[in-house]
């Protein structure tokens, strides 16, 4: 059997149908490593590389396929599939900065413990774009895995940064669209409550953890003044002073129980994220439905024109109308000019709502498709979130209990 | 030994145990004190029934500990709780304080019972058993000013105390320093638990306001509220116990060390009050032949009798103490393990019920 490597897979992948990139590969975002280099603008910075490793899953390739990629990269990749796919749920990029730290964790990118978790971010986002029946065929996509020099290149020519919507487009769409599609707007409020319920939750349980590490850090001194009481005892002295290192072990123990939780707090701020993204499916269906209403308006109004000019029956108020009473009537030629003119308007006006309903109708097709693959996706990974969170509760009481009991059997010796 | 001394209580373990019952409501009342005597009648003469009940209130118990003190003083008396308590801050009235306040009473007389020299004293025995104490209030105020008194007029100097008072004393010393570092250290938990107690309320509503957005998720979310709150009663009841258990046994061993420097300063000054006048009898001696006077041969009985009293009464008060605070200690870790025990046991109790709704839906699915 030949040796495959990835890039075949990618063509494979076009025959295969149905059956996503993950399954047929395994990428692991391996390690980070600070390198550092001039920057745009030729000062030197320092940034940090993460290693991506591919390997074909069925012919047992040896040594991984493998590529040093930045965030900002990543970041790139991202802004072409929200672009090129606007009717897709796309996930998220874990956190640019740290947010929603407690006390103790450093908001510094450059902090290992960060880092480490942005790693498994991104692992986690090249994952689940590839395990997405769309998104896992795109081929910058693919070039991103097995590419390392001169794909930002293919993706700049790709020319997606032209099609991006703008901020105002889509913004004035929200506000003047007559007619969206009920779904979506309830869709768009679910992800206004997703995000408001997550970022409170995350805050909240900060403030926990932040009060959580001080109650155990305080029994820490338990350990010192039982140590310097065992010192006058004589009995007592000695179980004194064993309970005084179970009491230190118990301030200690804190450290790891937080660190864990930190995972549920990522998992919770994937959602956060992506409820951005579900919202920004159903403001294209804003906008796909606006430009609709207003190319059908502008055919209409046109339509109207025409007729006005052809019968000379003037219905609604119109500037041109105005004039021809102020300073005459118009020569024949020149009302045939525009008649022909608006005729060639309205054919490329019909034209352009023809497209635009095909637009919006294809838009919202596959949005719900996809929206409701999301929903599912959501409830399965939240439950086990909290799941997992309630197995992390468990094993943080268990470990308490120990420390007690341990503690305890110290008082008895006393 | 006149007639009518009544005989002391039998030590050989049928004592009868003195039990402080709930005191009713409102102002200054009076605690009923339910004297119940274990084993043989016989031993208990000048006991009408084998257990009743009298009423005593703050001042009677502090009548008493004068009147112990006075009669026993080469005998370390178990402290009272806190007389005066600033008006404004503490609430005399509510339920913990009384509460608290009783048990250390009931501490107070166990101990007088238990010990072999103090429950034979009349005093106690009028305390348990006379209708009306009141007549006797006036008497002890005057005889407290009297002593006090004495003791600073004093001012015997001392020539060398024994090396194991010294040690006595410096231990005292050590011990109520550690004391007062736990007592700090235990409020300072108080406070944590307090405010964590506050954000995890808060983060318990946050999962609650979330139930409402969502179907699929519904229980998860209910589920983890639900434990959420279990923990915060959990440890409600965690700082609780700390402030009425834990607190008060803490704060009583330093009025315990307080009575008991007391006591080594009693002792020292009689030490000095028998050396004075040895020194001067013997000068006296020196001069004109005369025999050594009774009176200092007193004291040097009395000084003697203080020591081996004390250092008995040390020895038990060492003995108590150490239980007292593998019990007290042992208790603190009893309930921290109760308070996770409980919970484990919410959210194990979750994930059995989301586990289930899992594989229900598994059955569903194929059916």
């Amino acid at each position: 059997m030949t040796q495959m490597s990835c890039r075949d897979l990618f063509s494979e992948a076009m025959v295969e149908e149905g059956s996503t990139l993950v399954r047929r590969m395994e990428i692991c975002v391996a390690e980070a490593e600070k390198r550092s280099g001039k920057n745009a603008v030729n000062m030197q910075e320092t940034f940090t590389v993460y290693l991506i490793e591919t390997r074909a899953k069925r012919t047992k390739q040896n040594s991984p396929d493998s590529l040093w990629r930045r965030y900002s990269e990543f970041e790139l990749l991202r802004n072409y599939l929200l672009v090129t796919y606007p009717y897709i749920v796309v996930p998220p990029l874990p956190e640019k900065r740290a947010e929603f730290v407690w006390h103790k964790l450093s908001a510094d990118n450059m902090d290992p413990d960060f880092v480490e978790r942005r790693r498994i971010g991104l692992e986690n986002f090249l994952l689940r774009v590839a395990s997405h029946p769309v998104l896992s065929n795109d081929k910058i996509l693919h070039h991103f895995l097995t590419e390392e020099h001169g794909w930002k290149e293919v993706v700049y020519e790709t020319g997606f940064q032209a099609k991006a919507d703008s901020r105002i487009r889509a913004l004035s769409a929200t506000f003047r669209v007559r007619n969206p599609d009920k779904r979506f707007m309830e869709m768009k409020h679910y992800s206004d409550q997703l995000q408001s319920h997550t970022s409170q939750l995350l805050r909240a349980r900060a403030r926990v953890a932040d009060r959580l590490y001080g109650v155990y850090k305080v029994h820490g001194n338990y350990g010192r003044v039982f140590s310097e009481w065992s010192a006058i005892e004589k009995e007592m002295g000695d179980g004194l002073q064993s309970a005084g290192h179970h009491m230190d072990a118990y301030a200690a123990s804190i450290d790891d129980i937080l660190e864990e939780e930190e995972h549920y707090a990522d998992q919770l701020k994937e959602y956060l994220f992506y409820a951005e993204a579900l919202r920004a499916v159903c403001r294209k269906h804003e906008l796909t439905q606006f430009e609709l209403e207003m190319a059908s308006q502008d055919l209409i109004s046109k339509k109207q024109q025409h007729e006005e000019l052809a019968t000379g029956i003037v219905r609604t108020f119109s500037f041109k109308g105005m004039t021809n009473k102020l300073f005459g009537q118009e020569a024949p030629e020149q009302r045939e000019a525009r008649i022909k003119l608006l005729e060639e308007l309205i054919a490329e006006g019909e034209d352009t709502v023809k497209e635009k309903t095909v637009e919006c109708e294809e838009h919202v097709e596959r949005a719900w498709v996809d929206m409701q693959r999301f929903k599912e996706q959501k409830d399965k990974d939240l439950r086990e979130a909290l799941i997992n969170y309630a197995v992390m509760q468990i094993s943080m009481c268990k470990k308490g209990i120990q420390m007690w009991s341990n503690a305890k059997e110290c008082f008895l010796k006393m | 030994m006149s007639v009518g001394t009544p005989r002391g209580l039998a030590s050989s373990g049928q004592k009868p145990i003195a039990e402080i019952l709930h005191p009713l409501s409102a102002a200054e009342e009076p605690l009923s004190v339910t004297v119940n005597l274990g084993g043989d009648k016989t031993t208990r003469v000048e006991f009408d029934l084998p257990e009743y009940c009298v009423w005593r209130r703050y001042q009677d118990f502090d009548w008493l500990r004068t009147k112990l003190e006075d009669s026993q003083p080469t005998h370390l008396i178990p402290p009272l709780p806190e007389k005066f308590v600033m008006k404004g801050v503490v609430d005399r009235f509510s339920e913990e304080f009384v509460e608290t306040r009783m048990k250390a009473l009931d501490k107070f007389l166990k101990r007088i019972a238990d010990h072999p020299v103090l429950s034979f004293n009349p005093h106690l025995n009028a305390f348990l058993t006379a209708k009306d104490l009141n007549k006797r209030q006036g008497l002890a105020l005057l005889t407290k000013v009297g002593e006090s008194v004495k003791y600073v007029a004093g001012g015997y100097k001392l020539r060398a105390r024994p090396a194991e008072f010294c040690a006595m004393g410096e231990y005292l010393d050590t011990f109520n320093q550690k004391l007062g570092t736990i007592d700090r250290i235990a409020q300072r938990i108080l406070k944590e638990q307090s405010e964590y107690l506050t954000e995890l309320r808060e983060y318990g509503t946050v999962y609650s306001s979330w139930v409402g957005l969502e179907d699929e998720l519904r229980r998860p979310l209910e589920g983890v509220a639900g434990c959420v709150t279990t923990c915060c009663g959990a440890l409600e009841d965690l700082g609780e116990n700390m402030s009425q258990d834990f607190l008060p046994v803490l704060r009583e061993y330093v009025l315990y060390v307080e009575s008991m420097k007391n006591v080594l300063r009693k002792r020292d000054q009689s030490q000095a009050e028998y050396e004075a006048r040895l020194e001067a009898a013997i000068l006296r001696k020196q001069e004109d032949r005369s025999p050594m006077p009774v009176e200092v041969e007193k004291c040097q009985d009395k000084v003697e009798c203080f020591n081996a009293d004390l250092k008995a009464d040390w020895e038990r008060w060492q003995s108590n103490k150490r239980q007292d605070f593998k019990q007290l200690l042992t208790g603190m870790a009893d309930k921290n393990i109760n308070h996770y025990e409980k919970c484990q046991a919410a959210w194990e109790s979750l994930i059995t019920l989301l586990q289930d709704k899992q594989t229900e839906d598994k059955t569903s699915e194929t059916n």
